[in-house]
C-alpha cells in the first residue's frame, strides 16, 4: 500500500503497530429445520478478508452501517474471539491464539472501548474501584497507597477528569454519559497500551458532549503516540478526527486511503452513496427541492438495504444496488486497485482496463 | 412569514408529577407551525421535545401533566379550537384525522402478533365506519405504495420486515385519514443514513404532495437544518431561539444554539472550527437559576444568573448590523434583550 500523502516528507514513517491480514469471522447461526434437511451448516459471513494497519500516533476509522461487520473487526483485533481465518500481527510478530498469560500480554498494549459506557462500567462500583482494578491487573498500582493515588490521579487527569477528587469515589449513575466514557477511556489507558480500540465511542452521547471526547482521543494520540481505531457510522466525523479511513460494505472493506479524499473524492460507489445519504445542512433544502437528489435507490424497497450475510450476494457485495454494476461484478469479487494518493478501491471500474472515474453522487458543496 | 398557522402552541408547561417532587419538563412554551411548512425542533436529549409532542397531542402518560397553556388548531375550513379543551370523544377524532404523532422508536410498536394489512385497516375501521373492507384494503395498498412498500407486503408480519420498512409502515399509517400536520419525533434515529435519506426524501415530496405541515423532532441538528423551513431550538425544557432554518444555520443568536452548530463536523466545505459546549446537559430536578444555559455559556454576564429570558422578537441585534432575518426570529438571551 503507498505511503499516505499528507505525512510531511521528512518525518519516518509512522510504525504500524497492529495489522490484520486477510481476517475472516464466520458466525454459526441456528439451524432451521431446512439446513439440517439440506445438511448445510449456514454461517453469518460477518467479516471477509478485511486487512488493515493501524499506527503509531494515527487515528484509522471504520466506517459502515450497522451490520457491516464493525463490531466484529474490533473484537477480532482485541482478540475476544478467534478468527476464522487469516492472521493477527503486533508489533510485526504473528499473534497466536491468545490464552493465558499472552492473552494478558496482548491486552496490556491493546484495549477496547465500547459504544455504551453504562453497560461497560459496574452499577455497584466507584470510579475508584474500576480504575484500582485495572490498574492492578496491569500490575501499575504501585507498592504503597501514596503510589497507587499518584496513579488514579493521574490517570483521571489524563482523561480531563479534574480534580480527581471531585469524581473518584463517584458511582457510574452520579457521572454524565461523556463523564463516564471519560472512566471507560481511563480505564483501558491505566494499561498503557500501544493501541485503543473505539467501537463508536461516541454515538450514545449528546451532539455537545461528542466533540470533547473525540478531541481527548485525539490529544492521547498525540501525547503517547497511541494508535486508534475509531469506529463510527458517521462519516462526517471521520473526517474530522481521523487520519486514515476504511469503508465496510456487508462484511468488506470496499475503500481506504486517507480522510479527506476519501470523504471528498470517494472512489466505491457505495461509499458514493453513503456520502451522498448523510446529512448535510449546507445542502438546505426547506420546503423546495428534493434533498439529495441523485442515487440510484428511490423508491426501491429493496434497493436501500443491504444483503444477508447468510448468503451473501457473490461477486461484489454491493452489486444488486450498484448503478454502475457490469457483467463480472455479479461473479468475480473485486480486488484492491490502488488509485492517486493512496486511496484505493475494490471496484472493478478501477480495474484499468476503465479509465474513467465514475462521478460522485453528489458534488461536494 | 407568508402562510396563516395552524398550530399555534402558546405558554404550554408540562410537569412528571405533581407538587415539590414535580419536573417541570416544557417551560412556557410557545411556538407556532404555520400551514404547509416543517418545522424542526431540536435539542438534546431531555431537553422536552417528546414531551412537548406528546403534550401537543394529549397522549402523555401519567405522571405526565399538562399544567398550562393552551394548543389552538387552526382547520382549513375556518374557526379554532383548543386542543387542550377537547372532550375525550372528540380527541379520538382529532387525532389522526388532524394530527398525528410518529412517536419516537415506533417502528419496534407495531403489533408482532398482526399483519401489515389488519394494523393499517383497523385505523381506517376506527375512523371511517363507512368504508367498505374493500375499499380498506385498497387504502392500505395506496398508503403502502406512497412510502415505496409494494403491496404484497400487506400480509407480512413486523418481524419480517426491516426497521426502515417497519417505519415506512408507521408513516403510512400516520398518513391513513390524510391530517393536517403530522408530528415526527426521531422519526429516522434508529436507521442508517441511507436508509433515512430515502425515508427523509419520501416524506418531502408526499408533503408536497398531500400538503400536510410537519413537526419534526430530532437531536441531529445537521439533519434538522436541511430538511426544516424553521428551527426551534430547546433547552432544559424552554425554546431558547426560533429562526428560519438558513438564518439560524448561518448567523445563530442564542450562544447554546451557536454551541451546538460548532459541536459537529461538516462532511464538505471547509473544515470548520469545532468548539463544542462546556460540561453537560441540565438536570430537570436541579435547574439553575436565570438562564437555565448559564453555567456553560461562554458569555455567561451579570443579569445572566438572576433572571429567566424571555424568548422575545430581537430588539437589540448586539450592535451595528441586524442579522439575517432580524424581524422574523425570536430569542431568549439577555445578550439581545433590554436588561
Ligand atoms: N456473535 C454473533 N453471532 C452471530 N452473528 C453475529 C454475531 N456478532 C455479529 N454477528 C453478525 O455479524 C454481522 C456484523 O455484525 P457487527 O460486527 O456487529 O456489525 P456492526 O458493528 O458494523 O454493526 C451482523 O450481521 C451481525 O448480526
Ligand atoms: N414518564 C416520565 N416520568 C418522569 N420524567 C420523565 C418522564 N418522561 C420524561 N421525563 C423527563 O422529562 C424530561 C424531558 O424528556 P423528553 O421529553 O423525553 O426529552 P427529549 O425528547 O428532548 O429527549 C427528561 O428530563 C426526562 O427525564
Ligand atoms: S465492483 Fe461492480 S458492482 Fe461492485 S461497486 Fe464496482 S461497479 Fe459496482
Ligand atoms: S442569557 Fe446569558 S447565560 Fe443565557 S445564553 Fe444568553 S448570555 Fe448566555
Ligand atoms: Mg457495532
Ligand atoms: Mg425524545
Amino acid at each position: 500500500m503507498p505511503e499516505k500523502p499528507d505525512a510531511p516528507r521528512d518525518a519516518p514513517r509512522p510504525d504500524v503497530v497492529l495489522e490484520a491480514r486477510d481476517l475472516s469471522k464466520h458466525f454459526r447461526v441456528r439451524r432451521t429445520l431446512r439446513s439440517i434437511a439440506e445438511r448445510d451448516r449456514p454461517v453469518v459471513h460477518a467479516v471477509d478478508d478485511v486487512s488493515l494497519r493501524l499506527r503509531r500516533g494515527t487515528v484509522t476509522a471504520v466506517v459502515g452501517e450497522s451490520g457491516s461487520g464493525k463490531s466484529t473487526i474490533a473484537r477480532l483485533l482485541a482478540q475476544l474471539y478467534p478468527a476464522t481465518s487469516g492472521e493477527l500481527r503486533l508489533s510485526g510478530k504473528p499473534v497466536r491464539a491468545a490464552r493465558g498469560k499472552s492473552f494478558r500480554a496482548y491486552c496490556r498494549q491493546v484495549q477496547l472501548i465500547f459504544q455504551d459506557p453504562f453497560g461497560s462500567l459496574n452499577p455497584t462500583h466507584t470510579v475508584r474501584y474500576h480504575l484500582t482494578r485495572a490498574l492492578r491487573i496491569h500490575g501499575r498500582a504501585g507498592r504503597t497507597a501514596a503510589e497507587l493515588e499518584q496513579a488514579l490521579t493521574e490517570l483521571l487527569g489524563r482523561v480531563h477528569l479534574t480534580p480527581p477528587d471531585r469524581y473518584v469515589d463517584k458511582f457510574p449513575h452520579e457521572l454524565s454519559g461523556g463523564q463516564r466514557q471519560r472512566v471507560a477511556i481511563a480505564r483501558a489507558m491505566a494499561a498503557d497500551p500501544k493501541v485503543l480500540l473505539a467501537d463508536e465511542p461516541v454515538s450514545m452521547l449528546d451532539v455537545s458532549i461528542r466533540l470533547g471526547i473525540l478531541n481527548l482521543l485525539r490529544d492521547l494520540k498525540e501525547r503517547l503516540n497511541l494508535a486508534i481505531l475509531y469506529i463510527t457510522h458517521d462519516i462526517a466525523s471521520a473526517r474530522y478526527f481521523a487520519d486514515e479511513t476504511l469503508v465496510m460494505y456487508a462484511g468488506r472493506m470496499v475503500e481506504g486511503g486517507d480522510s479527506e479524499t476519501v470523504t471528498q473524492r470517494p472512489a466505491h460507489p457505495y461509499t458514493q452513496l453513503l456520502i451522498g445519504s448523510a446529512p448535510d445542512p449546507d445542502r438546505i433544502t426547506g420546503a423546495g427541492e428534493e434533498p439529495g437528489a441523485g442515487d440510484a435507490t428511490e423508491g426501491g424497497e429493496a434497493g436501500g438495504e443491504p444483503p444477508s450475510l447468510i448468503s451473501p450476494p457473490p461477486g461484489c457485495r454491493f452489486h444488486p444496488r450498484c448503478p454502475m454494476a457490469m457483467a463480472r461484478c455479479r461473479t468475480d469479487v473485486p480486488p484492491r486497485f490502488d488509485l492517486a494518493d493512496g486511496q484505493w478501491a475494490a471496484c472493478w471500474l478501477y480495474d484499468g482496463t476503465t479509465e474513467e472515474r465514475p462521478a460522485p453522487q453528489e458534488a461536494p458543496a | 412569514m407568508s402562510s396563516p398557522a395552524v398550530l399555534d402552541i402558546s405558554g404550554l408547561c408540562v410537569d412528571y408529577g405533581l407538587g415539590d417532587s414535580a419536573v417541570h419538563a416544557v417551560r412556557d412554551v410557545s411556538l407556532t407551525l404555520h400551514r404547509g411548512e416543517v418545522l424542526g425542533l431540536a435539542g438534546e436529549s431531555g431537553s422536552g421535545k417528546s414531551t412537548l409532542a406528546y403534550g401537543v397531542t394529549r397522549l402523555l402518560s401519567p405522571p405526565g401533566v399538562i399544567t398550562g397553556g393552551s394548543v389552538r388548531y387552526h382547520p382549513r375550513a375556518g374557526g379554532s379550537s383548543d386542543i387542550l379543551d377537547l372532550e375525550p370523544d372528540q380527541l379520538r377524532a382529532f387525532r389522526w384525522q388532524e394530527i398525528s404523532l410518529v412517536f419516537q422508536g415506533a417502528m419496534n410498536s407495531l403489533n408482532p402478533v398482526h399483519t401489515v394489512r389488519t394494523q393499517l385497516t383497523d385505523v381506517l375501521q376506527a375512523h371511517r365506519p363507512g368504508m367498505s373492507r374493500a375499499e380498506r384494503t385498497a387504502r392500505a395498498e395506496e398508503l403502502l405504495s406512497l412510502v415505496g412498500i409494494s403491496s404484497d407486503r400487506l400480509a407480512s408480519y413486523p418481524h419480517q420486515l426491516s426497521g426502515g420498512m417497519r417505519q415506512r409502515v408507521m408513516i403510512a399509517m400516520a398518513l391513513a385519514l390524510d391530517p393536517e400536520i403530522v408530528i415526527l419525533d426521531e422519526p429516522t434515529t434508529a436507521l442508517d443514513v441511507v436508509m433515512q435519506r430515502q425515508i427523509l426524501r419520501q416524506l418531502t415530496r408526499l408533503r408536497r404532495e398531500l400538503d400536510f405541515s410537519v413537526v419534526f423532532i430530532t437531536h441531529d441538528i445537521s439533519l434538522l437544518i436541511e430538511f426544516s423551513d424553521r428551527i426551534a431550538i430547546m433547552y432544559g425544557g424552554r425554546i431558547v431561539e426560533e429562526a428560519n432554518a438558513k438564518d439560524i444555520y448561518e448567523t445563530a443568536l442564542h450562544p447554546y444554539s451557536d454551541g451546538l452548530l460548532h459541536s459537529f463536523p461538516a462532511l464538505h466545505g471547509p473544515r470548520r472550527e469545532l468548539t463544542g459546549i462546556p460540561g453537560s446537559p441540565p438536570d430537570l430536578k436541579a435547574m439553575p437559576a436565570g438562564c437555565a444555559f448559564h453555567p456553560r455559556c461562554p458569555k455567561a454576564f451579570e443579569p445572566c444568573e438572576r433572571r429567566v429570558p424571555e424568548l422575545l422578537p430581537l430588539t437589540r441585534a448586539g450592535g451595528d448590523t441586524p442579522p439575517p432575518g432580524g424581524a422574523d426570529r425570536t430569542v431568549a438571551c439577555w445578550l439581545h434583550a433590554d436588561h
